[in-house]
């Protein structure tokens, strides 16, 4: 079976290639279908990049990027994006905010009016699972970060995407919160069964929600240990305290340490 | 009770004419070199039917002038902002023709359109247009770029995202440049009827001048400042009004 994202020994360097050094050497990767994938490693080292690869708004030097069969070559419109910071439209209410992508996306603008009534349905179903009913007709500066985060969740799933792109979605937020919205997004996954790729520095974060996670190396980036995270679901704050996911997650800190260290 | 912040403003302004006042007395300053307050409100009173009359011209010149400036900023803005080439061909020729002093023109637009009223509402248009430019296409050119890889992956097009982000972000910044823009606006009116007029408040104040009636001058200045505070405060209420979300937390939510 041929995997859903592959990366095959690429290169990136912002510019192009002879523009300094890389900031994604020689990267491998294979994911899966509906499998969550989790990128760490220290900051400023291309796990963002990578991000920008698979979604086709960063060119490649050399190697070979596929999604879904194809050779990514401009950005895929089947991909939904979130990010440290919410990005909201101050002057859209919640609900405009999330219905956004479907009122520019080249696939949807064309029927949006004559199917508004359904998108507006998907869009508070989506903001029912993730806890903001009742907050459809809010502002952004009227919800808190972590609210504004999970709206963002909601625009970056409105259209569907078979992939869903995650750049560090809750390091902004406090601790509390942020464990609150992990469940969030695993119960997302559960329901829709997209396919994830997570760039975090939080191990537990890594550990808690992805299927796969990968090790990147410092810049320029390149892969350098995957470890596959065979916890049961739905995964609760409770089971972080478990034996088996701090190994986990010791493991992976004794990697993040031979990277920065090297 | 009402505020000490809505009551600053008319305490600091009437704490000024006292000032004013005071030290004209005090120092029997001569009404031809300073004249007192009093002495140019009486004035005001006196020559009322004229100082309307010309009020009246150079309020409409100026709006005249500032709507041109509104309509071709907005335009010229939403081009330069939306094309980081227009932006860079166009700039550097923008800041240039700013820094022309608007009085160094107004002999030219008099060869051309003759003495009255044409020069004197171009001139409030080449001043009040420069900050509405420069406003718009800042607003439209500092998209997060986070976001505009959100819609770049969406496969947006330029017009969407010019219409859906582009210009409701840009708003603030061109309501902001609007209530400076009116002020200049009137700056420009009164510097053409004042070098090449034949009515209006420049006009009046350097018919009154050159008489040594400085009280009437002076009211020409109070009246003129007037009208800019009268425009300002409309503007800022229209800003409340229409882009009111970038004032989070303030009373205008």
């Amino acid at each position: 079976m041929t995997s859903f994202v592959e990366l095959d020994r690429v290169t990136m360097t912002y510019g192009g290639a002879g523009n300094g050094t890389p900031a994604v050497a020689e990267a491998s990767l294979k994911i899966d279908r509906g499998e969550f994938v989790a990128m760490v490693g220290p900051s400023g080292c291309g796990k963002s990049s990578i991000l920008k690869i698979v979604s086709g708004l960063m060119p490649i030097d050399s190697g070979a990027a596929r999604v879904d069969g194809q050779a990514v070559n401009g950005p895929l419109t089947m991909v939904g994006m979130a990010f440290q910071n919410a990005t909201l439209l101050p002057w859209r209410t919640t609900l405009e905010n999330v219905l956004l992508p479907l009122e520019v996306s080249k696939t949807h603008r064309r029927s949006f009016r004559r199917k508004k009534a359904a998108h507006i349905a998907a869009a508070h179903d989506l903001l029912k699972i993730v806890g903001l009913e009742g907050y459809e007709g809010h502002a952004p500066h009227e919800l808190s970060g972590g609210m504004q985060q999970r709206a963002s969740l909601c625009r970056a799933l409105i259209h569907a995407p078979d992939l869903l792109l995650l750049d560090e979605p809750f390091a902004a937020l406090d601790a509390f919160t942020r464990e609150e919205l992990w469940g969030v997004l695993q119960e997302l996954w559960m329901r829709k069964k997209f396919t994830v790729v997570l760039v975090t520095h939080d191990l537990r974060e890594a550990v808690y929600l992805a299927d796969r996670v990968y090790v990147v190396s410092k810049r320029p980036g390149r892969i350098v240990y995957e470890r596959p995270i065979a916890l049961p679901r739905p995964r609760t704050l409770e089971s972080t305290f478990d034996g088996n996911f701090v190994d986990l997650v010791h493991g992976l800190r004794d990697h993040i340490g031979e990277v920065r260290a090297a | 009770m009402i505020s000490a912040i809505k009551l600053a403003p008319w305490l600091a302004t009437i704490g000024l004419f006292v000032i004013w006042e005071l030290a004209c007395r005090a120092f029997a300053i001569p009404e031809f070199i300073l004249p007192a307050p009093s002495q140019a409100i009486a004035a005001l009173i006196e020559y009322w039917p004229a100082i309307w009359q010309n009020a009246f011209y150079t309020f409409w010149v100026t709006l005249f002038g500032f709507g041109l400036a509104v309509v071709f900023g907005l335009a010229l803005g939403l081009v330069t902002g939306a094309s980081a080439l227009v932006y860079a061909a166009v700039y550097p020729m923008l800041v240039g023709f700013n820094s022309i002093p608007k009085v160094a023109i107004v002999p030219v637009l008099v060869v051309w359109f003759g003495i009255g009223t044409v020069p004197a509402v171009l001139t409030a248009f080449t001043i009040s247009f420069f900050p509405i430019v420069v406003n718009v296409a800042t607003g439209l050119a500092t998209l997060e770029p986070e976001l505009r890889d959100v819609l770049r992956s969406l496969g947006a097009r330029k017009i969407d995202i010019l219409l859906k982000v582009g210009l409701p972000r840009s708003m603030p910044y061109f309501f902001a440049s609007l209530k400076v823009a009116v002020t200049l606006a009137f700056v420009g009116t009164v510097i053409s009827e004042t070098v090449a007029g034949n009515a209006g408040m420049g006009h009046l104040m350097l018919t009154a001048s050159s008489s040594f009636r400085v009280p009437l001058v002076f009211a020409g200045l109070l009246v003129i400042a007037a009208m800019g505070v009268g425009m300002y405060a409309i503007f800022a209420v229209i800003e409340r009004r229409f882009v009111g979300w970038a004032f989070r937390g303030g009373e205008g939510v």
